[in-house]
């Protein structure tokens, strides 16, 4: 029995084979959808991608990826209607949604090819023809009449057979639905369209085969263009949204916006000048601007031991009476030197070749303490375990041999700014001690105020850095990325402003917010305009 | 008399009238009074007094029509033109008197007349001969305002050669040379002569760069030039096809032109420029340019949405587009639902509009008629050649209906689109037989060509010819109504294309008709008229002509009847065409008419005893041409012809004339149909 044997083993390269081509159209797929559909939030509301085998009536055959149906009834009557849905609904965040279904095969001759294209809701019989019933919609290829919840067709479109391609957009906007025929719009079908409609075929003749392209492949009728024309019109719609009688108090309250916002995040000078040309009060002294300015500049520079230091001093009991605050801080504290860019191993950071010198005797010096502090930290965490402690070792031991290699080379300026802590044996065992002090406060923390995970995940984070020969290209690396200090940076000062009794966001910041919020809260109701009012595309 | 152009203001009124502008009289007499005084400022002797003034005369007119007429009234434009060529003014002067000229400009189209009386233009064109730019673009700014208004003759932008190479090296210099010049272009490129002008000035390769220039209005102009430019010129749009914009072919800019994001009307003018170009055959019908881009923006620009101006345009358009062309009249025909959609552009003015809103029914009464005409011909375009297509205009609601109507609208352009329309649904032998009759489309049709203008009757004639086929239930009312006197008329017409319907539908008429008929065509014609239409210098003419002796001359009485009252001038009239120099398609027909003749009782001895005819007949029975041959060949059987008296005579005659050997040689014929015919007549010898 070799036959089977070697089917098998060719069965197997083709499936390999299609992998890779899956993979690549996969890649087309997503790229795709994620351009035509940017506003949907597939985590929330998945995008129909091939037909359902689920969601099927038995004489519907589905092959390629679940993309090509096939007819497999008898096709006599009506009774032997079948019809397939798409695996998920049409998302209305897309505002405007759009398949096409190629037909391949018309079916075997002496039928009339009944066949429909179009929408039905969830639980609509799936022994019928798209159309046919409540909430189910089709245009049929025999006669190219449309049918709208109907047994009975109106005259529509042209017929459509082998060869054809026939498109059905969605408007989720206005509720309509159009269909096209090799590219051409045959104008609106249905219209007050009910929300969550699927893609769905219908087919009841034998031999009949059809192909769904859910934006695998690009689509013959240019549906981008109809995109952009809804665009232009949303954002018309909201450019000529009209403010009435008060536009004399709606230009001062952009102006105060504007003004808050340069005054939160402490853009004193800019402030001054804006305020003084449009007339405005200031809420906060010049002085505690400046005050924040300086210790946001010091946290965005990544200074902050001199950052923490600074605001005990101007703002005495904020830090006491936040601990989470002050151990977000120190924890970033505690990435900053190990950046080399905290001012404490800062100073004791030289940069001297004799500092470089002692590196190959260090790994070992560091390793013991620092396996400490991974071996504390498995206390609290049984995730961790060995895995990270594995992690570890094998990184120091690479490290090691990183180091040498270097050592024979010249450093440049590049690689030594690379270096833990700078470079500075000091500044390393600085390093470590202020991760012992930052372990005992998370302990300390717990004690008093219970677990908090939030507080565990970021110092495992901070800590996870010592894994590595090299964190700045660790999985955890983007701690190190300067980026990361704006948010400690804003969340300090929201801080600051809070024990001042002024907003910890600026009223810009909550607008923007609350538009975006909106935004989602309209995708989730079916309103699909909030496809095109990104509030992105009015931030630049 | 000073003379430096100044008119002075009269105010005569007679005395009946005087009481009645009294009022007026003071209300004009107090404007005119604070207008003089600008006007006298022009001519106070310090130049810097003069400066200030037309400052102050610009700012006194700006957005104010009766201070502009007022002026223009008590003479400001010769002073103002005079100041600003005078090469002694200074420049900045100069440039204010250009600027104020313009403002005057903007006001009615009387003040563009006045302006345009005063000679204007020739002194601004002479303007931008200076070196100053802001002098030139303010002089451009003024021309463009007169060029671009109705009541300015667009000549006299070409009226002095130099003009026109200096206007594009002034193109590039700045946005507002651009804008203004190409506008000026746009407004002004209205013939072929004018397409040429500007063509050989290298005016596509000059305007080219600016339709990607960062300025809205820049682009715009630029696209209306080569909307305008390339409009029938086959010329421009052969070499509009080659252009590269920023190494981009120019059907592809006028693509994204169309985006549906972008102004409708550079959309509507970007579709016309390719419509342009691919009805002058530089772009093919097929290409996607067309079918998936330029056809589709035309329809939505016929969609509801639309202004009433977008709407005409885009339908006239797209007839234009898809005339020749019956796939792009598919696609059009199920894109969008276009043939109902174009019902709407008859519901104009809606009943609501006359209700709620004045201003509304004023603009919708304004478009009323070019709404229909536009309607009406985008129905011709599209049904020209498909029987479905047909189908489903005559299907749309009140169709026919508004079609009769529109036969008897007062507005000449709904009449010509209307029947044009008809003509073009008139081509479906399934309409004539149903929709036509029911609706009697005929009576409004004969009414309509009783007296109109030779394009309406062009199309109205050629609709009857189908109208008098011979299975169109319209024939038999028709006829009845008198039409023959018509149709003969027509064929004395000046213009062929009349003559042409005139004989056509005679012809059509005679087809299988009554002898009644017949007689009745011959008598209304006159054997005068009809010889004269055998020696028409239209091929076409002549061969319905002759198509009408031919469906006159048949069966047997009928022909022995004619032939018997008009055989010597027939026969005379057949001598000279197949003796003159014509087509083969003329000389068959005529042998056709012979062999006709041929088949009459009495009628046959007319060729029997002409021996010169017969001779003829024998050298096409051995002509080249397989058609002339297949036809002489059929006039000699039917000579021969057994069962008729005289049978054995005609044969014995031809025999000794040596037809048989022909006849013989005939049988070997490659062609089957010859040799069928050949052998058939030989057997008449051998029965």
């Amino acid at each position: 029995m070799s036959g089977p044997s070697s089917g098998c083993g060719f069965l197997m390269s083709v499936v390999v084979h299609g992998d890779l081509a899956l993979n690549e159209q996969e890649k087309d797929l997503n790229q795709r959808l994620r351009r035509l559909y940017p506003a949907v939030n597939e985590e929330e509301t998945p995008l129909p991608r091939s037909w359902s085998p689920k969601d099927k009536f038995s004489y519907i055959g589905l092959s390629q990826n679940n993309l090509r149906v096939h007819y497999k009834g008898h096709g006599k009557t009506p009774k032997d209607a079948a019809s397939v849905r798409a695996t998920h609904p049409i998302p209305a965040a897309c505002g405007v949604y759009y398949f096409e279904v190629k037909i391949i095969s018309k079916g075997r001759d002496g039928y009339v090819k009944y066949m429909g294209i179009g929408l039905s809701a969830q639980g609509v019989n799936m022994n019928r023809l798209p159309g046919w019933d409540k909430h189910s919609y089709g245009y049929h290829g025999d006669d190219g009449h449309s049918f709208c919840s109907s047994g009975t067709g109106q005259p529509y479109g042209p017929t459509f057979t082998t060869g054809d391609v026939i498109g059905c957009c969605v408007n989720l906007i206005n509720n309509t639905c159009f269909y096209t025929k090799n590219g051409h719009s045959l104008g609106i079908a249905f219209t007050d369209l009910p929300p969550n409609l699927y893609p769905t075929v219908g087919l009841q003749t034998p031999g009949e085969v059809v192909d769904a392209n859910f934006g695998q492949h690009p689509f013959v009728f240019d549906i981008e263009d109809y995109m952009r024309e809804w665009r232009t019109k949303i954002q018309a719609q909201i450019d000529r949204f009209p403010i009435g009688e008060r536009e004399g108090e709606w230009q001062a309250m952009i102006q105060k916006m504007v003004a808050s916002y340069l005054v939160h995040h402490s853009y004193c000078a800019t402030a001054e000048v804006f305020a003084k040309s449009t007339d405005q009060a200031v809420h906060e002294e010049l002085a505690s601007i400046k005050n924040r300015q300086k210790i946001q500049k010091l946290v965005l520079s990544g200074r902050m031991g001199e950052a923490i230091e600074t605001t005990q001093q101007l703002y005495p009991s904020l830090l006491e009476l936040n601990p989470d605050l002050l151990f977000m801080l120190k924890v970033r504290q505690f990435i900053e030197m190990v950046n080399g860019t905290d001012s404490e191993v800062r100073c004791l950071g030289g940069r001297s070749p004799k500092s470089q010198d002692s590196y190959p005797g260090s790994p070992r010096l560091f390793n013991s303490p620092v396996h400490k502090v991974e071996m504390e930290v498995d206390h609290f965490s049984n995730g961790v375990s060995e895995s990270s402690s594995n992690g570890f070792l094998n990184g120091s031991s690479t490290h090691g041999i990183d180091l040498e290699e270097c050592d024979g080379d010249m450093v440049d300026s590049a690689q030594s700014k690379r270096q833990l802590c700078g470079g500075s044996q000091a500044a390393i065992e600085r390093m470590i001690q202020f991760g012992r002090e930052l372990q005992s406060m998370s302990e300390h923390l717990r004690r008093e105020r219970g677990k908090n995970s939030a507080n565990k995940k970021m110092l495992k984070d901070a800590f996870s850095l010592l894994a590595y020969s090299d964190p700045w290209i660790s999985p955890v690396g983007y701690q190190l990325d300067s980026i990361r200090r704006e948010p400690v940076c804003s969340t300090l000062n929201s801080a600051i402003l809070e024990t001042h009794n002024l907003p910890k966001q600026p009223p810009l910041a909550l607008a923007v917010g609350q538009a975006a919020q909106c935004l989602s809260l309209m995708a989730r109701t079916g309103s699909g305009s909030c496809a095109f009012a990104s509030v992105d595309d009015y931030l630049h | 008399m000073r003379n430096d152009g100044r008119p002075i203001p009269t105010l005569e009124v007679s005395a009946a009238q005087q009481q009645i502008h009294l009022h007026t009289f003071f209300i004009l007499q107090e404007v005119t009074a604070t207008s003089r005084h600008y006007v006298d400022r022009l001519f106070d002797p310090d130049p810097q007094n003069v400066l200030q003034g037309v400052i102050d005369m610009k700012n006194a007119v700006i957005g104010n029509n009766k201070q502009k007429a007022n002026l223009i009234v008590l003479g400001a434009v010769p002073r103002l033109l005079y100041l600003l060529q005078q090469s002694s003014s200074s420049l900045e002067l100069r440039t204010e008197c250009a600027v104020v000229l313009g403002s005057l400009a903007m006001g009615t189209e009387n003040n563009i007349k006045s302006l345009v009386d005063c000679h204007i233009i020739p002194a601004l064109l002479q303007g931008l001969l200076c070196s100053d730019l802001i002098f030139i673009e303010a002089c451009l700014r003024c021309l463009r305002t007169v060029f671009i208004s109705p009541v300015t003759p667009v000549q006299l932008l070409y009226t002095d050669p130099t003009v026109i190479p200096h206007l594009m090296s002034l193109l590039s210099r700045s946005r507002h040379t651009k804008e203004y010049i190409t506008q000026i272009f746009a407004h002004c490129c209205k013939t072929p002569e004018h397409q040429t002008v500007l063509f050989n000035h290298s005016a596509i390769q000059n305007i080219a760069p600016l339709l990607i220039s960062p300025s809205d209005k820049v682009r715009m102009q630029a696209l209306k030039c080569f909307s305008v430019l390339a409009y029938e010129n086959t010329q421009v749009s052969m070499t509009l096809v080659n252009v590269l914009v920023d190494g981009e072919q120019l059907s592809q800019v006028f693509v994204r032109m169309m985006q549906r994001d972008k102004p409708i009307e550079m959309q509507l003018t970007a579709a016309k420029c390719l419509t342009y170009m691919c009805r002058a055959g530089a772009i093919r019908t097929d290409d996607n340019c067309i079918i998936l881009k330029t056809l589709p923006c035309l329809v939505r620009m016929c969609s509801k949405e639309r202004l009433l101006e977008e709407r005409v345009e885009g339908a006239e358009t797209l007839a234009y587009l898809m005339e020749p062309d019956v796939e792009l009249q598919r696609i059009a025909s199920f894109t969008d639902h276009l043939v109902s959609m174009l019902a709407d552009y008859f519901k104009y003015p809606s009943s609501v509009s006359a209700i709620t809103d004045i201003k509304r029914l004023d603009h919708d009464l304004k478009h009323a008629h070019e709404l229909r005409q536009a309607a009406f011909k985008l129905y011709a375009s599209l049904g020209s050649n498909d029987e479905d297509i047909r189908k489903k205009i005559t299907e749309t609601e009140n169709m026919m209906d508004r079609i009769v109507s529109g036969l008897s609208e007062s507005s000449i352009k709904v009449r010509l689109a209307a029947v044009r329309c008809l003509h073009s649904l008139s081509r479906s032998v399934q309409q004539l037989r149903t929709s036509f009759h029911d609706h009697a489309v005929w009576k409004p049709l004969m009414k309509l060509l009783q007296n109109a203008p030779d394009e309406v009757l062009v199309m109205a004639s050629s609709t009857l010819c189908n109208l008098l086929l011979e299975f169109s239930p319209s024939k038999e009312p028709i006829l009845d109504s008198g039409v023959i006197e018509l149709l003969c008329s027509l064929t004395q017409s000046d213009s062929p294309a009349l003559r042409v319907n005139g004989i056509w539908a005679l012809m059509n008429m005679a087809f299988q008709a009554d002898q009644k008929v017949k007689v009745e065509i011959v008598r209304a014609l006159g054997t005068e008229q009809l010889f004269r239409l055998l020696s028409d210098p239209d091929t076409n003419v002549l061969m319905k002509t002759l198509g009408l002796l031919r469906n006159l001359l048949s069966t047997r009485p009928h022909i022995d009847q004619i032939m018997s009252s008009h055989g010597k001038q027939i026969m005379q009239a057949v001598t000279l065409i197949l003796e003159g120099e014509h087509s083969i398609e003329v000389k068959e027909q005529t042998l056709c008419i012979l062999a006709n003749i041929a088949d009459g009782n009495t009628a046959k001895e007319l060729i029997m005893t002409n021996d010169d005819m017969l001779q003829k007949i024998k050298y096409y029975m051995g002509h080249s041409n397989v058609k002339l041959q297949l036809a002489a060949t059929f006039c000699i059987s039917n000579l021969i012809w057994n069962e008729e008296d005289g049978s054995q005579e005609r044969q014995d005659k031809l025999k000794d004339m040596g037809f048989v050997d022909i006849l013989h040689k005939l049988t070997q014929a490659s062609d089957p149909n010859l040799c069928d015919r050949a052998k058939t007549a030989m057997q008449q010898y051998l029965a």
